[in-house]
């Protein structure tokens, strides 16, 4: 298991991981969202992360631009695949596959 | 303009107000229009019409009504739906650019997205929220928001965020249209019409006989009478068409004014003036009598009065009938050229019954003829039976006498033996008929024409040979002679025989006439000679007499000769010369 994490983790070593979260606002679901990817970009790509967290009833237009429909939603910008995660990211494996991090 | 049609809906419509769809004929069946600020739903198989329904409904709104729309798609991509529709003359960037409308794609792809817990779509709220206040939106379309089903698979929070979404719309005092797939058992897929209770319509895609046709049909209008028929409607390139099935009122204006057919003749058949003003004419006869000739006259007869003239051709071509017609002198060319003459051709199969009818409507009122051929109505059974023919006839017929239009339908009755109903049934519902009958004999076939009703006219009860010739039609009087009804060539030679019959008879009486001549001259002469056989008798009588006279005199003058000399001096002067005065 060890070796395969660390195949894994190889091959995203090198990319740096831009990311977009949009929340609703400070809905308990959002905070949750929030603290949730948190955790998993500082464990797994900490140093090569950014992370914007838009206010969607703050920025409408950019919804509509990101093509946003549930809420949370993360957006992985790049590396590509781009990919839409949507939820409050209690799901741990779900997120790590949805960024790339896990097969 | 807006202001003044809504105020028009609120007598119609009683307590509810409903917004005007500006799609033909749909707000007449729904007395006005779709509920104000609340849901309707519209579903129906695929490519049953549903989008174009509401892209229709959103772009009239911005047009006809001053109330700018949003149209959020979940199935076609902006580019695509404007490209879609810009065949029907929506220019959809335009109205964009004018912030009349407002269209956004909705794109939710099961391969892009990883539910990772919790979620509600706030999103789509809010998309929809600042989409609706950007541009002050009356009416909302969702386009189908049953999509999101197959991008999203908890469906416990789809269903709790479509109720609220709805609950949403009706806040936002928004008139929406949300469309649906036509599920298995339910109205949709997705059991939508649990949430949208207000306002339910289907649209079906039926094919019968390989020919496929659109109907509508409310389902439920909550709070308002509606049309509950299936109503036949035409997707064309002029957008949606909907048909209202038949005012149910016997309430048409009538005129007593009278249209002449062309043939002379024929008008003096229908009591001197020809067809009442629109009323319903039918000519029936068998093939090849003339019937499409009958009614090309009466459309060229129209065009002359300068009248608009419509002529549906189910059989023929338009080059064809005005190129058969121009070999009986008619110039239908000349009418078309100046805009009193249109020609409306199409195969009966092109399309089902109902999609004709809607058609024929459409023709009708861009060109607003005062006159409508149909030629001929017999082709259309071949899409559907003999009551259904019936049905649509009525009404068209309803139709064309509410506008006051003209129409003569040609029918062809297809067996020899003439029967008294045509086989669509309608010559109960004319108002005048024509039949146009085969004369068999001598080896030839001739053509009687008779009038079988002219309701409200004094119309003759004569049958007439029906002749066409190079310069167009007429009717002659038949020779009703001791062997029956004698037509063509027969009748010329019992005319001829008639005419020859006189000569000799003039020849004969003239004879006649000169021996008598000399018989008076005979008899006069024979008189002459009487008369001076008579001349001489009676000269002869005469002469006796005055021999007699003069006898009797001399007599007498001897006499008193005699006595004077007998008397000698008595009274001698006075004698004789009384007896002079005598004489």
């Amino acid at each position: 298991m060890s070796e395969e994490q660390e195949n894994n983790r190889n091959v995203g070593d090198e990319e740096f991981y831009s990311l977009r979260l949009f929340i609703a606002g400070a809905s308990p679901v959002s905070t949750r969202a929030l603290v949730n990817i948190k955790a998993i970009c500082d464990e797994y790509l900490k140093g090569r992360y950014e992370l914007n967290v838009i206010d969607a009833h703050q920025q409408p237009l950019m919804v509509r631009d990101e093509d946003v429909t549930a809420l949370p939603m993360l957006i992985k910008k790049s590396p590509s695949p781009k990919k839409k995660l949507i939820g409050d990211c209690s799901d741990k494996e779900k997120v790590l596959k949805g960024l790339g991090l896990r097969f | 303009m807006a202001k003044s049609k809504k105020q028009l809906e609120i007598p119609s419509s009683g307590a509810i107000s409903k917004t005007l769809t500006g799609i033909s004929g749909l707000d007449e069946i729904t007395l006005g229009g779709l509920p104000s600020g609340r849901p309707t739903l519209i579903c129906g198989e695929a490519g049953s019409g549903k989008t174009l329904f509401s892209i229709e409904f959103i772009v009239k709104g911005a047009l006809d009504y001053g109330e700018p729309g949003v149209f959020m798609a979940f199935e076609e991509k902006a580019d695509e739906l404007k490209t879609n529709v810009a065949s029907l003359g929506f220019d959809l960037d335009k109205l964009e650019r004018e912030k009349k409308i407002r269209i956004d794609y909705v794109h939710i792809d099961r391969s892009e997205i990883e539910e990772t817990g919790e979620y509600d779509l706030e999103g789509l709220f809010i998309r929809l929220g600042y989409a609706i206040d950007s541009i002050g939106a009356k009416r909302v379309v969702l386009d189908t928001i049953e999509n999101l089903f197959s991008g999203l698979s908890n469906e416990g929070v789809l269903r709790a965020e479509i109720r609220r979404l709805f609950q949403f719309l009706k806040s936002k005092g928004v008139t929406a249209i949300i469309t649906g797939e036509r599920g298995e058992k339910s109205l949709t897929r997705q059991g939508l019409e649990e949430y949208v209770s207000d306002c339910v319509i289907l649209l079906d895609h039926r094919i019968i006989n390989q020919i496929s046709t659109r109907r509508l049909r409310i389902v439920k209008y909550r709070g308002s009478v509606h049309g509950t028929n299936e109503y036949p409607f035409l997707i064309d390139d002029e957008g949606i068409s909907v048909l209202p099935v038949t005012s149910l009122e016997l309430n048409k204006e009538v005129s007593s004014e009278s249209l002449s057919s062309g043939i002379d003749a024929l008008d003096r058949m229908l009591g001197n003036s020809g067809f009442y003003k629109g009323s319903s004419i039918l000519v029936s006869g068998t093939a090849g009598t003339g019937k499409t000739s009958i009614s090309a006259t009466f459309a060229n007869a129209t065009c002359l009065r300068k009248e608009k003239c419509l002529f549906f051709a189910f059989e023929e071509s338009p080059k064809q009938i005005i190129r058969n017609m121009r070999s009986i002198g008619i110039d239908l060319q000349k009418h078309v050229d100046k805009g009193y003459l249109e020609f409306y051709a199409s195969r009966p199969t092109l399309y089902g019954l109902e999609m004709h009818l809607v058609a024929i409507h459409k023709a009708i009122r861009r060109f607003k003829p005062s006159v409508v051929v149909l030629d001929p109505i017999t082709n259309l059974i071949t899409i559907g039976s003999v009551s259904e023919v019936k049905t649509m006839l009525v009404r068209l017929i309803d139709f064309l006498q509410a506008e006051q239009i003209t129409v003569m339908f040609n029918a062809l009755t297809l067996n020899t033996v003439i029967n008294e109903q045509t086989d669509e049934g309608v010559s109960s519902l004319v108002d005048a008929w024509l039949l146009i009958r085969d004369i068999e004999n001598n080896g030839e076939r001739n053509r009687g024409l008779y009038i079988m009703k002219s309701r409200g006219m004094k119309h003759s009860n004569q049958i007439r040979e029906f002749v066409i010739t190079d310069n167009g039609l007429d009717l002659i009087d038949v020779f009703l002679s001791e062997d029956g009804i004698l037509t063509g060539s027969a009748r010329e030679a019992k005319l001829l025989l008639e005419q020859t019959g006189e000569v000799i008879h003039a020849q004969a009486v003239s004879r006649k006439d000169r021996e008598l001549v000399r018989k008076r001259k005979v008899l006069e002469s024979k008189i002459d000679g009487l008369r001076s056989e008579y001349e001489s008798v009676e000269e002869e009588l005469n002469k006796v007499y005055v021999e007699e006279a003069l006898k009797k005199q001399i007599m007498g003058d001897t006499l008193s000769k005699m006595t004077d000399l007998r008397r000698t001096d008595f009274g001698n002067i006075q004698k004789p010369s009384s007896k002079k005065n005598k004489k």
